[in-house]
């Protein structure tokens, strides 16, 4: 009966259609990881503008805008909002959390600067950042579902995958707007309290109303409505996600045989290394941008070759193969940068690459993209297919949410840590993605099925 | 296979309590009022050892499923779940 439902439904559906649905869910999710990433990338500017360093109060806030959004409020808010998309349905979840992310960094492009409000201005700052962490934790969760119980069977990872490029695709934009309005002005201009870096912030707003308008426009699932029309959605999601042991051991194995590994993978590839580039290498600004630029221009379509790949030969070896490739590699290639930029010249303030080094750079920077492709592009469906519909969305999105925004966003701060401890060696900070990345291989080669679940209908 | 699964629970559930110590002690050596770095500030530490303790308990728990046999099959169907 089930398995006749999801062929009625999926067999009435045309491949336009589908394919409005991947990218009515796409675009939204891309928006969201690009209101994300603006205040990362603008971190600078906004600290100068928000948080002066010689407020202490100002420098606390400042700390936990950075480390409370990514670290506590986004599993939260995967928690608050997967609860919801499990009881009262997937389309009006991931609308509420794109119209919240959208409206919160609109508004942090409106927020006066702390010489015109004084402390008032990184305390709005800081509750709008927190917003943005929720609505981020909600939004995922929502998206891969959605597209996943429209997808047929045998293409729920090439479909899925698609929402995969979207964290990429989210910084590529967000980098490629920052540029570009950097590249019209002058610095101060720029750097001014009303200045060019509140332009990306404002243009969320053009975006997001663009997605909401295409979102309201698209029906529930319809596993979930199909669910709820019988009166068998879940009671108490997070109950049966977390209380249940069958349940709960999945949400473990979820967590550290999969996401954890493949959320460092993810930070060392596209944050991890340009930082590396820029603070290590001392790599010129411009360069170190345009280089991960490149690279993840090329590495984005092997988001949806890995997801089509999966449906044919299974999740379990793709995200394996990728962290492992990780765990051989990261040293030679981190150290590649190293020899062939600061220790040319150790006395260099910023390096700038001959043209032959530059693509070189492309190239094994496209490697560490290319990994993070491997094990984000087959994920989503991995996920939904571990999960029984009824309390999918909330069972999926808080280990992707750990995985990703705590293990894969202390990739940084414990970088540090062992470079504080560990001075002399420039590559020690790599030892803490390519351990948890080995635990999570290990934990996951022993514990993974590589079975394709053709029924997620249950 | 299973009792290599089994026999791994056990490492799992030392692991946690590692990490836990790991943290603590990383965080009684660098938190230093007059330092500067994210690495020194009291408040980070809190945070991160919030959110860790409650993961590190979760691989914890990790290991006890598995050293019991929980993982040596997984459920092919939800029916199995309930």
């Amino acid at each position: 009966m089930e398995v006749y439902l999801e062929f009625k439904y999926l067999s009435d559906m045309t491949l336009a259609s589908i394919r409005r649905i991947i990218a009515a869910s796409s675009v939204g999710t891309m928006i969201e990881w690009y209101d994300f990433y603006i205040f990362g990338m603008l971190a600078k500017t906004i600290s100068l503008e928000f948080f002066p360093a010689d407020n202490p109060t100002a420098a606390l806030l400042s700390t936990l805008a950075i480390f409370a959004a990514g670290f506590i409020v986004r599993p939260f808010g995967a928690l608050v909002f997967g609860r919801l998309g499990d009881k009262v349905g997937r389309k009006y979840t991931f609308l509420l959390t794109l119209i919240l992310m959208g409206g919160s960094t609109f508004l942090i492009g409106c927020v006066p600067g702390y010489k015109s409000i004084g402390i008032l201005a990184p305390i709005l700052v800081l509750l709008l950042r927190l917003i943005q962490g929720l609505a981020l934790g909600g939004e995922y969760g929502g998206a891969a579902t959605y597209v996943a119980e429209h997808a047929p069977v045998g293409k729920r990872g090439l479909y899925t995958s698609w929402i995969q490029t979207t964290a990429t695709l989210g910084l590529f934009v967000a980098l490629g707007v920052i540029l570009l309005v950097k590249s019209n002005m002058s610095e101060a201009a720029f750097t001014a309290e009303w200045g060019g870096w509140r332009f990306p912030f404002w243009i969320s707003l053009l975006l997001v109303g663009v997605s909401v308008y295409i979102r309201l426009n698209m029906s529930e699932s319809p596993l979930f409505a199909e669910l709820k029309s019988s009166g068998k959605t879940a009671v108490n999601p997070l109950k049966e996600s977390f209380q249940q042991r069958a349940n709960f051991k999945l949400v473990l194995l979820a967590l550290f045989g999969a996401v954890m590994g493949e959320g460092v993978v993810w930070y060392t590839g596209q944050f991890y290394a340009q930082s590396f580039l820029e603070t290590k290498c001392k790599l010129d600004f411009e360069q170190s941008r345009t280089i991960l630029l490149w690279a993840i221009a090329a590495a984005t379509p092997f988001f949806v070759f890995f997801g089509w790949l999966s449906d044919r030969i299974g999740r379990k070896w793709i995200l394996m193969t990728g962290m492992l490739l990780a765990v051989l590699t990261y040293r030679p290639i981190f150290g590649y940068f190293i020899d062939h930029s600061i220790a040319l010249d150790p006395t260099a303030t910023t390096i700038v690459l001959t043209s032959d080094l530059y693509w070189k750079f492309v190239g094994l920077v496209f490697l560490l993209i290319f990994y993070v492709t491997m094990v984000y592009g087959p994920i989503a469906a991995f996920l939904v297919e571990l999960f029984p519909t009824r309390i999918r969305y909330t069972s999926m999105s808080l280990p992707y949410h750990i995985g990703n925004g705590v293990f894969g966003g202390l990739v940084p701060f414990i970088g540090l840590l062992l470079s504080t401890s560990l001075p002399g060696d420039p590559l020690v900070g790599l030892w803490y993605p390519i351990g948890i990345t080995a635990v999570c291989f290990l934990i996951g080669v022993l514990y993974l099925d590589n079975k394709l679940d053709e029924n997620v209908m249950d | 296979m299973n009792s290599l699964k089994r026999a791994f629970g056990l490492v799992w559930l030392i692991l946690g309590p590692l990490v836990i110590y790991g943290l603590v002690d990383a965080a009684i050596q660098f938190i230093d009022p007059l330092g500067k770095k994210d690495i020194n500030n009291p408040v980070v530490w809190i945070i991160i050892i919030g959110i860790f303790t409650p993961i590190a308990i979760g691989l914890m728990i990790f290991g006890w499923y598995a050293w019991k046999g929980d993982y040596d099959r997984l459920p092919h169907s939800s029916a199995e779940l309930d």
